[in-house]
């Protein structure tokens, strides 16, 4: 018998030598719990079940690889990944502990050095570069963003502000431009498309802005790479940035 | 701002989406004939396939003198390119394992996840690669909408628009998750760097974030001078948590979700060390939430 059923059993047997009050008291308790829903969502019990789990099939398994990870960390990647619940990439890249620095935001945006407005982005950035010496970084964008659609309606639909959102999202303006001149004749879900990949483009430019990632690409130690997961089609592009001057001729 | 790429190179993005996945192509955009001062893209794909320009280039005992410079940045990048390779195929074959394994074996779950997402949980957690949120509470595709930043900080919202306070909005007023957590974790770079700070002047981005967190550190200072500088930052780390729980509430649309109890604040720490995980409750009643005041919590959890 579960927990809940046991609890209305052990409140029944208190009605038949009760008061009045206590006893509607006790049937209100127990209409209560008969009206919970047994698969009703518990938060707490949902990370409880997820950590254990880790604890059991990961860390205790692995105790050479944590040991080591507890001292100290060497990803190989920073990466830059949307906050929509189902684009992490430790699911679609399979990264494991240790393995990338991973920022995640909404749209997945790099926006231009800019140490007063955009610090969080820019401390994460030197941190991964400077101090941890990633030797790529990564920046994913995927089908269906909503703040790229965000970015691409708004504020033309007339829509009311959302006064954070759309002032991190303008961060892609120039996509959007882009986009709009090239591909405004077509629908909105195929400019939206276009756009989430142009963003991932624009945000691999915006990282040359910054004076460390200058330096990594100049020593090559540094790559820089865009990706694109698409979760209508279960596809994943990947292309590598190369910023460099041909040199044409000297004299 | 950003350089304005040519049409030809998103047109060359654009039509990889027609590929299926397990028949790439190579795109060699690069080789001589490319001789325009511009920045470019290679599509990186399967390397079975590498044609003409790059291998005859690497024959060529003295090139030319005009484009002497040139060839070599090309041998440069050949030798580079082995190591690439195995790069660009290790991510080829991690997405093709995530589509083997869970996509297809999940289908009807993941065409319901392309309609939308209602994810649970909002989760604000550090940057730092061993404590991804989805490997350690086991979080699957659509459960919890995710904010990393360094340091797991989450500014106040009379510090203006953040990237932070955006995701928050979406998540909040879009989405209407029921739960926030926000998840520090043991030997933090961000807070050591936070408890490291001088008063002299340092110009870096780590300080201008990181200062969000300055109350934290005060509190700590306040509370455990008398501890060593690992386990003061050990006790920040959860400070921070806290502060970052009480600057949720000056965002007015939480406040008045977790007022109606249509929203929970929680704060977690991950301790990579021990392998062991707290979570504790924001017990809100609407009163006496100044700075100074404790953090009034309930449900406090110790998982070991």
């Amino acid at each position: 018998m579960g927990s809940l059923e046991e609890a209305i059993e052990g409140l029944k047997k208190f009605l038949s030598d009760k008061d009045d009050a206590a006893v509607a008291q006790i049937k209100k308790l127990i209409t209560g719990l008969q009206e919970r829903d047994p698969n009703e969502y518990d938060p707490v019990k949902r990370i409880l079940e997820g950590f254990q789990h880790f604890k059991i099939n990961k860390f205790d398994k692995h105790p050479k690889l944590y040991d080591k990870l507890a001292e100290g960390q060497w990803p190989k990647f920073l990466v830059f990944a949307c906050s929509d619940s189902r684009v992490c990439p430790s699911h679609i890249l399979d990264f494991q502990p240790g393995e990338a620095f991973m920022v995640r935001n909404i749209a997945n945006m790099v926006p231009a050095f800019d140490k007063l407005k955009y610090s969080g982005v820019g401390a994460a950035i030197e941190y991964a570069v400077s101090v941890l010496e990633v030797q790529n970084i990564l920046v994913i964008g995927h089908s269906r963003c909503g703040g790229i659609e965000r970015l691409m309606t708004h504020p033309e639909d007339n829509s009311a502000p959302f006064d954070f959102i759309d002032e991190w999202v303008k961060i892609g303006l120039p996509a959007k431009v882009k986009v709009q001149a090239e591909f405004g004749d077509l629908p909105l879900e195929d400019q939206c498309k276009h756009c989430e990949k142009q963003s991932v483009k624009l945000s691999l430019c915006n990282l040359e802005t910054y004076p460390y990632v200058q330096m990594g690409l100049a020593n090559k130690k540094l790559r820089l790479m865009g990706g694109y997961y698409d979760f209508v089609h279960g596809k994943f592009e990947l292309l590598e940035f190369e910023p460099h001057f041909h040199h044409l001729f000297s004299t | 701002m950003a350089t304005l790429l040519p049409s030809s190179f998103t047109k060359n993005f654009n039509s990889s989406i027609d590929y299926p996945i397990t028949s790439f192509q190579t795109f060699a955009i690069f080789g001589p004939k490319l001789k325009t001062e511009q920045t470019h893209f290679r599509l990186s794909t399967s390397f079975n396939v590498r044609t003409g320009s790059p291998l005859e280039l690497k024959a060529m005992k003295e090139p030319p003198g005009l484009t002497q410079k040139l060839d070599k940045n090309r041998l440069d990048r050949l030798a580079e390119s082995e190591n690439g390779c195995d790069l660009f195929e290790d991510l080829k074959h991690r997405f093709l394992r995530f589509k083997k394994h869970k996509f297809e074996e999940n289908l009807g779950h993941f065409q319901n996840l392309a309609e939308g997402q209602a994810p649970k949980f909002m989760i604000i957690a550090c940057a730092d690669s061993r404590v991804c949120p989805s490997v350690i509470l086991g979080f699957q595709p659509g459960e919890a909408f995710m904010v990393r930043n360094v340091a797991n900080l989450v500014p106040p919202f009379e510090s203006g628009p953040s990237e932070t306070n955006a995701a928050l909005e979406f998540a909040v007023n879009s989405l209407k998750v029921e739960n926030i957590l926000v998840i520090g974790h043991s030997r933090c770079g961000g807070i050591r760097a936070l408890m490291s700070m001088q008063d002299e002047v340092d110009s870096s981005f780590i300080r201008s974030w990181v200062i969000v967190g300055k109350n934290a550190r005060l509190n700590t200072k306040s509370a455990a001078s008398h501890l060593g500088f690992d386990q003061q930052c050990r006790h920040c780390e959860k400070e921070s948590v806290d502060h970052s729980l009480v600057n949720l509430l000056t965002y007015p649309w939480i406040e008045q979700k977790v007022a109606k109890g249509e929203l929970s604040v929680h704060g977690g720490y991950y301790d990579f060390v021990d392998c062991t995980f707290e979570k504790w409750t924001l017990d809100y009643k609407g009163s006496n939430f100044g700075k100074n005041s404790r953090l009034p919590v309930k449900n406090r959890f110790y998982w070991c």
